[in-house]
């Protein structure tokens, strides 16, 4: 992978180096090298089967619940190996949050599932606490207006668009550094998904965030620097800017023109 | 020409296939319609022989009780009770119907046509109400099987007296009776609140019933804790690999195995290894246990196997531990699942009896069963042996049987369907 010279200067947040990913026999991700870098939201592009969501899912060990499913290189949080087999995959999850495609919300109230994950980590001493961190999340995945007054209901009665920002705000609860997001809009209408796009650029300034995304114009949108991965392999890696307007490689070329993909 | 010609094949290829159509559907009518034929001629025949055991007949007699019966303090000491010779009282009373009946073998034949258990009838009426010593009373006796299924009709007056239970002269008897107004008709409450008894028109389901119950309580404590943690082992947390495909494959076959191969195992291992109690709920209930195990077990990951990716997958995201999301998440959506297949799987097994035949429960049990190590029988076994009972009246005492086993056992199947709309969630 080429490093473009003028990248931030900053420390990767997410350094990943060599990572392969095989299922049985067959591999997907063929050794994937990527610095993401915090407080940015990083696109990952790409047509269907060619890894990213693959990718995304080993950042936080989603594919050790995959049984034929081996990963082997390097990934680094921080200073954290994540793939170091001391390493509590519990509390790496816990700094790194996920959402996925479809909105999955438990099936209890709204504040159950805010409130699930501070609960399991004992991040709360009492109710007060709690009550201030369901708030608090709920307000920063801006759903609180809407659900204020309600919190005791089933959180599968809300809207698909309200139930994705649930989720969110259910991730952000336990205070992560990262997010990860899996298409986070693919179920939702073009309002809905405005609402989480514009959410996703608010939420930046605080986490780190990286988004599989099908869609290019939502990468163009929310990133600020974006990936396209092409049958296991990343292709081309760079300011989202830069990718969209005069990209290096030929085939990031013609999937982002649409004549591939 | 051409056109007209793929649109006439076209026509007639549509109207093949509406025909195929139609025809499948009359298939499937006509399989679901006898399906219910043979159901309801079953039940139908079922029930219809079960009446008679449903009422009893009775005669009402007044009965002089003398003072010195016993002691009205003494009632409740069940020696001082037992000394008592009510079976003479009520006989004797009948007896007084018929002054002119003199013979010894007359006199005999009156006191035939009441029941073994008019006796008790008196003593329990006395045990109720003690004041009623020293005073005469009516009370209503049953009469005996024979004279039951003739005033039922179930006998026939016009067959030659030599081929006939009741006598010429017993015929009369119980005319004059009748005729008087003594005898009637009345629900046979004793087919539920007594046990079983050689006299037909004594024996009842309840030391069966309660014997099915207390199986049922030990069947349920060991199968559903071991059952659902197996499951739960396998699907979630045990890796894939061929011990487990072995295990699972010898889960599956072992629903199929005839149900008297647990009986010989609960006779070898539990009976005469760990010399439990013979004819006990407690090794009927452990042998069913066995039985039920696979079942419980199948329908318990099916149901952990139909919980979405998607609810595991959000747990795990935020950090819950494979078990937290098992205990917190998985286990709650599928127990309605695994409810409905556990009350499945026990209504199996109550209407079980061959394992049962081998450890001891297929008994003659007059006394109801306190506890699990007492000796019992089950409902099933009651059925069989009344079915082998040569009296007539037990035939229809055996319908009444089967009648209140499936009672129990749809009753049971309209709980798993409660429990699995009531505990249902949607996402």
């Amino acid at each position: 992978m080429k490093r473009d010279g003028d990248m931030t200067l900053s420390t990767p947040k997410i350094k990943s180096s060599g990572i392969i990913v095989e299922y049985d026999d067959k591999r997907a991700l063929h050794g994937i090298d990527l610095d993401i870098y915090p407080n940015e939201v990083t696109a990952l592009i790409g047509p269907s089967g060619c890894g990213k969501s693959t990718f995304l899912r080993c950042i936080n060990r989603m594919n050790d619940v995959i049984d034929n499913c081996k990963v082997s290189g390097r990934l680094m949080i921080d200073d954290t190996d994540v793939y170091d087999p001391e390493i509590d995959v519990v509390e790496l999850r816990a700094r790194v949050g996920m959402v996925f495609q479809k909105p999955n919300p438990f099936p209890k109230s709204i504040y159950d599932n805010v409130a699930y994950g501070p609960r399991i980590h004992g991040l709360t001493e009492n109710k007060d606490d709690m009550d201030r961190i369901v708030k608090k999340s709920l307000k920063r995945a801006g759903l609180w207006d809407e659900v204020s007054e309600r919190l005791d209901d089933k959180a599968l009665g809300l809207s698909g668009g309200q139930q994705q920002r649930l989720c969110i705000a259910r991730a952000i609860a336990v205070n992560p550094d990262i997010l990860l997001m899996d298409e986070p809009c693919s179920a939702l209408d073009p309002i809905a998904t405005s609402i989480i796009e514009e959410l996703i650029n608010e939420l930046r300034e605080r986490f780190t965030i990286v988004i599989v995304t099908h869609s290019m114009q939502q990468a163009a949108r929310v990133s600020q620097k974006t990936g396209y991965f092409h049958l296991g392999n990343i292709i081309e890696y760079g300011e989202t800017n830069d990718i969209f307007t005069r990209p290096k490689n030929e085939q990031t070329e013609a999937y982002i023109s649409g004549r591939i993909g | 020409m051409t056109d007209q010609a793929t649109q006439t094949a076209q026509s007639k290829h549509l109207k093949k296939r509406y025909r195929a159509e139609k025809r499948f559907k009359f298939f499937g009518l006509a399989a679901i319609c006898s399906a219910a034929g043979i159901l309801l001629v079953l039940l139908g025949g079922l029930t219809q022989m079960s009446i008679p055991a449903f009422t009893h007949h009775y005669v009402t007699l007044d009965i002089a009780i003398p003072e010195t019966t016993i002691p009205a303090d003494q009632v409740t000491d069940p020696a001082a009770m037992r000394k008592v010779n009510w079976r003479g009282m009520v006989r004797k009373t009948l007896r007084n119907e018929f002054p002119e009946v003199t013979d010894r073998r007359g006199k005999r034949a009156i006191g035939n046509l009441l029941s073994g258990g008019a006796g008790d009838a008196l003593r329990d009426k006395v045990l109720n109400d003690p004041t009623i010593i020293g005073s005469t009373v009516a009370v209503a006796l049953p009469l005996s099987d024979d004279v039951d299924l003739l005033l039922k009709g179930l006998i026939d007056r016009s067959l030659p007296e030599d081929n006939r239970v009741i006598s010429d002269r017993e015929l009369t008897f119980i005319d004059h009776l009748e005729a008087a107004g003594r005898i009637d008709r009345r629900i046979a409450w004793f087919l539920f609140t007594s046990g079983d008894s050689r006299e037909a028109e004594m024996a009842g389901l309840r030391s069966a019933a309660v014997g099915t119950l207390l199986t049922m309580l030990v069947t349920l404590l060991f199968s559903f804790p071991l059952g659902v943690m197996a499951a739960i082992y396998l699907e979630e947390i045990a890796p894939k690999n061929r011990l487990t495909d072995l295990i699972e494959v010898n889960i599956n076959n072992l629903a199929a195995v005839p149900s008297i191969v647990f009986g010989l195992l609960g006779l070898a291992v539990f009976i005469n290894f760990f010399h439990l109690p013979r004819s006990a709920p407690l090794v009927g209930g452990m042998v069913l246990a066995l039985m039920t195990l696979p079942t419980i077990i199948i329908a318990t990951r099916a149901a952990l196997a139909a919980v979405p990716p998607s609810i595991r997958e959000a747990a795990l995201g935020v950090g819950a531990s494979p078990i937290q999301v098992i205990f917190h998440h998985v286990l709650p959506l599928a127990m309605p699942g695994i409810l409905t297949g556990t009350i499945i799987g026990l209504a199996q097994a109550a209407g079980e009896t061959a394992p049962l035949l081998m450890i001891g429960m297929m008994a003659f049990i007059v006394d109801t069963p306190m506890w699990i190590d007492d000796k019992a029988t089950v409902l099933p076994a009651q059925i069989y042996m009344w079915a082998n009972n040569p009296e007539r009246a037990f035939q229809a005492k055996t319908a009444a049987g089967i009648i209140c086993l499936m009672v129990f056992l749809l009753l049971m199947n309209a709980l798993a369907i409660y429990l699995r709309k009531k505990y249902e969630k949607r996402w």
